[in-house]
């Protein structure tokens, strides 16, 4: 019988059973941000040990950067002093650091694929639960807390307990308009917020096939959100294509040696998963939250559910959503007034999701008393959105463009909803508070519907403000 | 890395009253904008123990009697809410050393292990019972026994419950992943040979 992916990659890595019964696990790749890593360095100056693979680890600054002035010290001097720490404790333990000053910060899951070091057959981990996006390279990607990013330092290695595999194919092709966030979302909805718990997720079908890269990226990132700690696609030309020439990607001969090695991770034809769930393209339609979490999802065209609508075991939270987010069961979603537009994000941050965007943005205004705001991801993304003129784009519709970082995404810098600001976002949390203020309301969209929801004031169908068709193929 | 073999903690107690005490509780999230968990003792239950202005409201911590303490007594599901590290943490640096509830929420449970805390589950009676002797005699040395998972206090002592994967880490002296996972160095290295992407 054949293995999947997943088995192949978690064997190549095993180091041995350890005395709890967990395996001991390499992991090839560590990536570091600011926020989770500053106190599993003191752990480890505590217990007196050094970073064992230094050359492994790659870290970054993008939670508590400020994206509209990049002038230090910082206002918030916590969050001043969190960078610095970080930036010692790279220097003294020769851990690579893409700081603000290299042209290569930005949010560390936009980062890691962008300079290549991102790679099919690897294992990945970060202290940060959104790593599954690196997945969609044929990676084993998963988020770790403080402990075990000290682990990981000291030793290169973590205590894991292997997961089991669901396939989530998706087949057919996607409706004009609607996009790898609408599959996602539709996934998630599908599956449950915790319909993931104890699997990997492994996407195929022709959907995730026809995905570029980055769309790739944007459905493993959100894998963590149904619940799936890792989320992965198989490895393929277009995956090889894309890593191709990346700083940090094998090259010269060691390059076609890679990539044969590469495809050896691919999950076997004959390999027998533990789940299998199939869905057909042709059911996702733009899709919007209207709870607190990213599984209160629906399509724009249907109504809020009511309390009355749902199953009994869903009754409790749907009443609390529904009275967080000042939504009247039975309404349409369309037409919700909107205050602040955010594109950005390690979600939807990337050069394609911006591109996208530009292209209906031209001549249309963002609507008075709306804020929007677009934050690359990268230094890099913000460079080549530069070279190609995008930034204008957006500028000229009335969005602020700003310097890369995590941004409207969490609360830990100074872009914050206000009161009980509604949200039309392209990130991946609709948590309670999640976007800063205690009584904020986030609504999850793709960055096309975030655009829509900028330029009429209230969420809207992108396809109807855009005049996206479905042609006679589709 | 030999760790300590956790058979057996002393201290004084102190009690902190109630059920469904949360991590935000135990350490605001505001707190966590840090660079290392050094300084979380000082803002241990800071929200209940501190006024806006930084002078000390009524609180068992704040108490002269209780200073020094380092068995925290509480209630059911201790430790609830979000999975921040910085919770333990606060814990440990503030000084406590070992904690009796009722029960505990699942992950703060297993970070309190991992740093060396034994986590005792007591009944509510018996609780009650070591909270009036410390209330009473505030010098009183309590001594929470791993190994036979029985707490005694003065001339006194009940049964109590940890769980057995954290009983056996403690004991052993594996209460840390990390001392078993540094013993491997051999075999992390033979793994990474064999990795092409780990080399320099
Ligand atoms: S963009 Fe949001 S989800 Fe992604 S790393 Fe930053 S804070 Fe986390």
């Amino acid at each position: 019988m054949g293995k999947s992916l997943f088995e192949k990659v978690w064997d190549a890595h095993t180091v041995r059973t350890l005395s709890n019964g967990q395996t001991q696990l390499l992991i090839g790749t560590h990536l570091l941000h600011e926020v989770t890593s500053p106190q599993a360095f003191g752990m480890l100056r505590d217990l007196d040990l050094k970073v064992a693979y230094p050359h492994r680890t790659f870290a970054t600054v993008d939670h508590i950067v400020p994206t509209d002035s990049r002038v230090e010290p910082f206002a918030d001097p916590l969050a001043d002093a969190m960078i610095n720490e970080l930036r010692k404790n790279c220097a003294e333990t020769g851990v690579t650091f893409f700081d603000m000053n290299t042209g290569k910060q930005g949010i560390v899951h936009v980062v890691g694929p962008e300079q290549g070091i991102t790679q099919p057959g690897t294992t990945i981990a970060c202290g940060d639960s959104h790593t599954s996006t690196h997945g969609a390279f044929g990676a084993i990607a998963f988020g770790i807390g403080t402990t075990q990013i000290r682990d990981l330092l000291a030793t290169q290695t973590m205590a894991l307990t292997q997961l089991k595999v669901r396939k989530v194919e998706v087949n057919g092709s996607l409706r004009p308009g609607v996009y790898a966030k609408d599959v996602i979302l539709h996934i998630i909805r599908k599956l449950g917020v915790n319909g993931g718990t104890g699997f990997a997720y492994e996407y195929a079908g022709e959907v995730f096939e026809n995905f570029s890269m980055e769309e790739r990226m944007t459905v493993c990132n959100m894998s963590i959100e149904g619940g799936a700690r890792v989320g992965y696609i198989n490895p393929d030309e277009k995956t090889f294509e894309y890593l191709k020439g990346r700083p940090y990607s094998p090259k010269g001969e060691e390059w076609e040696a890679a990539v044969e090695n590469w495809k050896s991770f691919a999950s076997d034809p004959d390999c027998e998963y533990d789940d299998v769930v199939v869905i057909d393209a042709a059911d996702i339609a733009p899709t919007v939250t209207w709870g607190i979490n990213p599984a209160q999802a629906i399509t724009i065209e249907e109504s809020i559910p009511t309390v009355d609508s749902v199953k009994e075991s869903e009754k409790a939270i749907t009443a609390e959503a529904l009275e967080y987010m000042k939504l009247e069961g039975g309404a349409p979603i369309k037409g919700t007034k909107v205050d602040v537009c955010f594109v950005g994000s390690c979600t939807n941050g990337r050069l394609s999701d911006f591109e996208e965007v530009a292209k209906y943005l031209k001549g249309h205004k963002v609507a008075p008393g709306v804020k929007a705001i677009a934050v690359p991801g990268s230094q890099i993304v913000d460079a080549i959105c530069k070279e190609k003129g995008i930034d204008a784009i957006y500028r000229e519709a009335g969005f602020e463009w700003r310097e890369a970082g995590c941004s409207m995404c969490l609360a830990m810098n100074p872009d914050k909803l206000i009161g009980d600001q509604l949200s039309a976002s392209s990130s991946n949390r609709n948590f309670k508070g999640r976007q800063g203020s205690p009584t904020g309301r986030t609504v999850l969209m793709s960055p096309v519907m975030v655009a829509a929801a900028a330029i009429r004031g209230e969420i809207s169908d992108s396809r109807e403000v855009f005049d996206i068709r479905e042609t006679a193929n589709a | 890395m030999a760790l300590e073999k956790i058979t057996q903690v002393t201290g004084r107690g102190v009690t902190v009253a109630g059920d469904e005490i949360d991590t935000d509780r135990i350490i605001p999230a505001r707190f966590m904008k840090c660079v290392t968990f050094d300084s979380m003792g000082e803002y241990l239950f800071y929200d209940v123990r501190k006024n806006e202005d930084g002078s000390d409201k009524k609180h068992p911590l704040n108490e002269e009697r209780f200073q020094g303490a380092s068995i925290l007594l509480s209630g059911a599901n201790f430790g609830c809410g979000s999975s921040r590290e910085h919770a333990p943490q606060a814990i440990y640096r503030y000084g406590f050393r070992g904690i009796i509830a009722e029960s505990y929420a699942e992950i703060f449970f297993g970070n309190c292990t991992t740093l060396g805390i034994p986590c005792f589950i007591a009944t509510k009676e018996d609780i009650a019972k070591i909270s009036a002797a410390v209330d009473a005699d505030p010098s009183l040395e309590i001594t929470l026994d791993v190994e036979n998972e029985k707490i005694v206090f003065g001339d006194q002592s009940v049964t109590a419950v940890i769980r057995e994967t954290a009983k056996k880490a403690l004991v052993a002296g594996k209460w840390d992943m990390i001392g078993e996972l540094k013993e491997a160095e051999a075999e992390i290295a033979a793994v990474a040979a064999k990795l092409p992407y780990m080399a320099k």
